[in-house]
């Protein structure tokens, strides 16, 4: 198994460790439930290192990746990032991603763990169509890279005490504090460029950092020391599961794969049809006009019950019910104290407020369709 | 350290059982609630269910996962503690006192001779 350059810190913090996609990775360092409420109450740390960077160079590299992506990238101003998807011809999702523009003629894509290979592989071979001459540099730069995400109400306050003064880099601010929704800038540290972006997988305020892997754990350290007084705790891969989850947040694997379209998912909004030929689009713009078959709803259980989990299915309700999908990401809900999740199913039981039902070890349980976040910050006191 | 009272006995799948005459209560470790963490819901078997020794009676879930609990003895279930299935937290809480399981009535009390002792259980959690 792969390990991330925090290894040793997650070690040492006592970390139960587990296998995702290849990697070994901390899924708790005390318990999925205190992560996740100190995420949503004050924040928490994680390790993302095991997250693929790829960057693009070169005069076309924005027309390149606006060929290949499904969000466009011209609105991409120096120092923003947007959250995109890149499909096959079928519409079928390869990966789902955040692009960000670095320079003026740089690129930087962070992809999932899992798909580092496949997107790298796809990109090379969509570069080959695109044509050599234009001018695009593609590099895989995911080994050379750690990465931590600091997310939570407290995360700002923290992280300005790691990172003062002004950017030197991407989006131009006079404290880290300042950098807006989606916005990346360019701190030194130690002598070396950190990027940080005010982004997260967790429904809450918050950055990624991604640095030179030698400075990870120098970075995360300190994080964790100048966090203490604010709550923050080392959170693992389960709170950023039941985090994600929460707000309705794709996971790639669970949600998103190559014969799931976007606009299956519910993220249509990042489907630039407007912005001229792209991989995907003829099938996209056709769903787009006459609706899909199935949509990926999210549900509550509507009373005690076991909590959902993955591949348990869902029935429509009532005597006549027969199964119509199957649960894609399930958990009981650290926040509301309810079992939640995510599932496909045909489009005319994705209406909310459906009554439908989860099979639990052969029995069924009612739940509802609820609109997508299942959790909002006002939601809960 | 976890906490292996000397007066029970134990299964390698981590329940401890404590016997009085013919009948024993159930439940999971202190060891067993700390590696499953907070509970979040609990099944028990129904009151009059015939278990054999070592047969899956009861799920246990954290946020996390849901896992099977194993009788370590045959018999039938006379009791369930309900409060555990409104607050599955007292598990964790109190693994060997309001958080037990189950009651049974031993079909074969010599059962109960093949389980561990708490030295033995211990050095199996090291």
């Amino acid at each position: 198994m792969k390990r991330t350059p925090l290894f040793g810190a997650h070690q040492k913090l006592g970390a139960k460790l587990i296998e995702f996609s290849g990697w070994e990775m901390p899924v708790h360092y005390t318990s999925i439930m205190e992560e996740h409420l100190a995420v949503r109450r004050a924040a928490g740390l994680f390790d993302i290192s095991h997250m693929g960077q790829v960057s693009f160079t070169g005069p076309a590299a924005q027309e390149f990746l606006n060929r290949t992506l499904t969000n466009d990238t011209r609105k991409l101003a120096v120092g923003q990032g947007q959250y995109t998807l890149m499909c096959n011809p079928r519409g079928g999702v390869i990966d789902d991603l955040y692009v960000y523009r670095l320079e003026a003629e740089e690129y930087l894509l962070i992809v999932n763990a899992a798909r580092i290979g496949a997107d790298v592989k796809w990109l090379e071979q969509q570069r080959a169509v695109f044509g050599e001459q234009a001018g695009v540099r593609l590099l895989n730069a995911s080994e050379m890279f750690g990465a931590v995400a600091l997310q939570g109400p407290s995360a700002a306050t923290i992280l300005s005490q790691l990172l003062r003064g002004g950017s030197a880099g991407g989006t131009r601010v006079t404290q880290v504090s300042d950098l807006k929704k989606n916005q990346t800038g360019r701190w030194n540290f130690n002598n070396h460029s950190v990027w940080v972006s005010r982004t997260g997988y967790t429904g809450e305020d918050g950055f990624e950092l991604v640095a030179p892997a030698a400075l990870i754990e120098g970075i995360w350290d300190k994080l964790i020391a100048l966090g203490m007084a604010h709550g923050l705790k080392p959170a693992g891969l389960g709170a950023r599961d039941t985090l994600r989850t929460e707000v309705c947040y794709p996971l790639y694997g669970h949600e998103l794969d190559e014969s799931t379209t976007p606009m299956e998912a519910g993220l249509g909004y990042f489907v630039a049809l407007d912005k001229g030929e792209f991989v995907g689009r003829d099938i996209l713009a056709t769903q787009k006009a006459q609706g899909t078959n199935k949509k990926l709803i999210a549900f509550k259980m509507s009373g005690k019950s076991a909590p959902p989990r993955p591949e348990y299915p869902i029935w429509s309700a009532g005597p006549e019910g027969e199964k119509v999908g199957e649960v894609a990401s399930g958990t009981q809900s650290p926040s509301l104290g309810v079992g939640i999740g995510l599932g496909y199913v045909p489009t005319q039981h994705a209406v909310s407020g459906t009554a439908l039902e989860i099979e639990i070890r052969g029995k069924r349980s009612p739940c509802a369709v609820v609109p997508k976040p299942i959790y909002r910050k006002s939601s809960v006191n | 350290m976890s906490n292996v009272p000397s007066d029970l006995k134990y299964a390698p799948s981590h329940e401890w059982i404590r016997v009085s005459g013919e009948t024993a209560l159930i439940g999971i470790t202190d060891h067993a609630q700390h590696e499953l963490t907070e509970l979040v819901f609990v099944e028990l078997p129904e009151k009059g269910r015939q278990i054999k020794a070592g047969e899956a009676c009861s799920v246990v879930e954290s946020v996390k996962t849901a896992s099977d609990i194993y009788s370590p003895v045959s018999g039938e279930v006379t009791e369930v503690n309900q409060a555990v299935t409104k607050d599955p937290k007292l598990v964790n809480d109190d693994p060997y006192g309001d958080g037990w399981f189950f009651k049974i009535k031993m079909a074969d009390p010599a059962e109960v001779d093949k389980l561990l002792s708490s030295e033995q259980y211990s050095a199996q959690i090291g």
